[in-house]
């Protein structure tokens, strides 16, 4: 079975609007004309994109292409990186992310992010999701304990966990820890969920149960997702972007997009010519 | 290449054990030369004794450990924590260039002898102090500021460094989080950090209780055991260097058993340092 078969196969979700009309209002993510740069190096040229409340998006590309560089614009990580810069605007809920008086911190509880490396915080597992909801000032136990088994259970690493939550977080495996970052994202009960290769160290099932769980949780939250591999891009059948050297080449849904692209390039990297 | 292995293992192994050899050594030399008086008078009478009286043959060095933990504690509470800020200023928050400026100008202090620290503490700090905060001047603060100031460039460089092998994905994961910037170095960097953090603490409080020159020149070095940080002190290394000169018979025994207990201080601090030091469980 090839890929645009597998795709044609389903075809169910492939406007996601989830009931939601497509008004100007519900934009949740906007970029217009948004560039990048580290340096002198432009890692994202012009990019102009609109994401929904609600929506489930998929950024794919090869490697290098600034699908990272993009996800870390929109929470703000991207500046840290001294000698950086930015042109052009990227919205959320209409507010300029880059605007003055945005409170960073707060944008970052809004709009959380699991990294394509997976970070064990050195402390204990308990503690790696306890944290945010307790800088949050969530202090009573018994309220901290109930989001942590939540976001655990939601990020499908309960069962594997729960009789160790006090052993330090760096004993767990690669799968394991990318799962604690979701974890640890949801019990932030941010609005966005930006999510970078996520299942990058997963095996094929927790791989499919991780793309299951993006379904339900876009019930609750925005997810902006980063893969490199068409077939995953194809198999969660959301919408979809194509990013490829820094450029938007075209956004559709993953069925337009893998079985009428409507660039040469965006044909040649879904039908497996490069990345 | 088999043999050739062999070879470098065999010579790295007598280097290591000639240097553990020498160390042996030396601190046979001591005990031997020391422990005498002390199983004469008794242990208890020499550490607990408060007379220094050498001509009269009283040799209790009480008032010296004292002093030597009081300029020391000292020392670590004004080092510690001015020269873990400035690590963090350095590490954390100063833009690269300033940092790099900074830090080198902090590493010159490292190179200045201990004579000039003492020196600068005699002409400026002692007679500051008499004036006004009262006492002769030469005491236990004076002594405990300069010697804070010369452990500043350990504390410092090895902080800096500790903090900056803080992987960057802890601090950007805690960024990540809705923390602010404060609240990820308080929060994983510095936890992260600190077993290396007390390794500063330790090199600095090894470099502290050692130092003699300056101590010597700023501190007064009674031998009464000071009531407060405006009296004068001696310290068990100032005790040594003031008096080996022209000790001889029992009172040369005495600065001997001197440096055993010396040993024994800072073999019992580093051991307290170290399981201070072990990473603790979240
Ligand atoms: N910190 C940085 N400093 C300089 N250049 C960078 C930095 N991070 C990324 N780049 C450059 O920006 C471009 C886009 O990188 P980015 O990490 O966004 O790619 P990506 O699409 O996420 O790739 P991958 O699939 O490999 O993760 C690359 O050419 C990269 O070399
Ligand atoms: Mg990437």
């Amino acid at each position: 079975m090839t890929e645009t078969e597998a795709v044609s196969g389903r075809g169910t979700r492939e406007d996601n609007n989830r009931g939601i009309p497509a008004s100007g209002s519900t934009t949740k993510i906007s970029a217009r004309n948004f560039s990048f740069f580290y340096g002198e190096h432009c890692a994202l040229r012009d990019v102009s994109l609109e994401i929904r409340r609600n929506q489930l998006f998929t950024i794919m590309g090869p490697s290098g292409s600034g699908k990272t560089t993009f996800l870390r614009a929109l929470n703000r990580l991207g500046n840290l990186i001294p000698n950086t810069r930015h042109e052009g605007s990227l919205k959320i809920d209409g507010v300029d992310v880059y605007g003055k008086g945005v409170d960073v911190a707060e944008l970052r509880r809004r709009v959380g992010m699991v990294f394509a490396l997976p970070v064990a915080l050195p402390m204990s597992i308990f503690s790696n999701v306890a944290h945010g909801p307790r800088m949050q000032g969530v202090r009573h136990p018994k309220e901290l304990e109930e989001i942590v088994e939540k976001a655990l259970r939601d990020a499908i690493l309960w069962d594997e966990v729960k009789d160790r939550l006090s052993d330090n977080a760096s004993r767990l495996s690669g799968g394991q820890l990318q799962r604690l970052s979701i974890a640890r994202v949801l019990a932030l009960e941010p609005e966005i969920i930006l999510l970078d290769e996520p299942t990058s160290g997963l095996d094929p099932i927790s791989t499919l149960r991780i793309e299951e769980l993006l379904w339900e949780l876009v019930e609750r939250y925005t997810i902006v997702l980063v893969t490199h591999n068409p077939l995953q891009a194809a198999r969660i059948d959301s919408k979809t972007a194509f990013f490829l050297m820094g450029e938007l080449i075209e956004t559709g849904s993953a069925y337009d997009i893998f079985t009428r692209p409507k660039d040469k390039r965006t044909e040649d990297y879904v039908s497996g010519k490069y990345g | 290449m088999r043999n050739k292995e062999t070879l470098v293992q065999w010579i790295l192994a007598i280097v290591a054990l000639s240097a553990i050899a020498v160390l042996a050594l030396i601190i046979i030399f001591i005990f031997k030369e020391g422990s005498p008086i002390i199983a004469r008078l008794g242990l208890t009478k020499f550490i607990t004794g408060t007379k220094w009286s050498p001509t009269k043959g009283m040799f209790g060095i009480f008032p010296m450990i004292l002093g030597s933990i009081q300029v020391t504690l000292g020392a670590l509470l004004i080092g510690v924590p001015i020269g873990l800020a400035t690590a963090i200023f350095l590490a954390e928050m100063a833009p690269p260039r300033t940092s790099r400026i900074l830090k080198s100008a902090i590493q010159l202090l490292a190179g200045i002898p201990s004579v000039v620290f003492g020196f600068i503490g005699l002409v400026i700090l002692v007679p500051f102090i008499r004036q006004w905060l009262g006492g002769p001047g030469f005491s236990v603060l004076a002594a405990a500021i300069v010697l804070g100031i010369m452990i500043l460039p350990t504390i410092v460089s090895v902080c800096y460094d500790v903090l900056k092998a803080v992987p960057p994905a802890y601090r950007e994961g805690m960024l990540a989080l809705g923390a602010t910037r404060w609240q990820a170095i308080k929060m994983v960097v510095l936890p992260a950090a600190r077993p290396g953090i007390i390794a500063s603490v330790i090199l600095g409080m090894g470099r502290a209780i050692g130092e003699t020159m300056a101590v010597i020149m700023v501190a007064g070095n009674a031998t009464k055991i000071p009531v407060s940080p405006l009296e004068p002190v001696r310290t068990l290394t100032s005790n040594v260097a003031l008096e080996m000169g022209y000790a001889i018979g029992e009172h040369r025994e005495a600065l001997f058993a001197t440096g055993i207990v010396l040993f024994i201080i800072i073999a019992l601090l580093n051991t307290l340092a170290r399981i201070v030091a072990r990473p603790e469980k979240v």
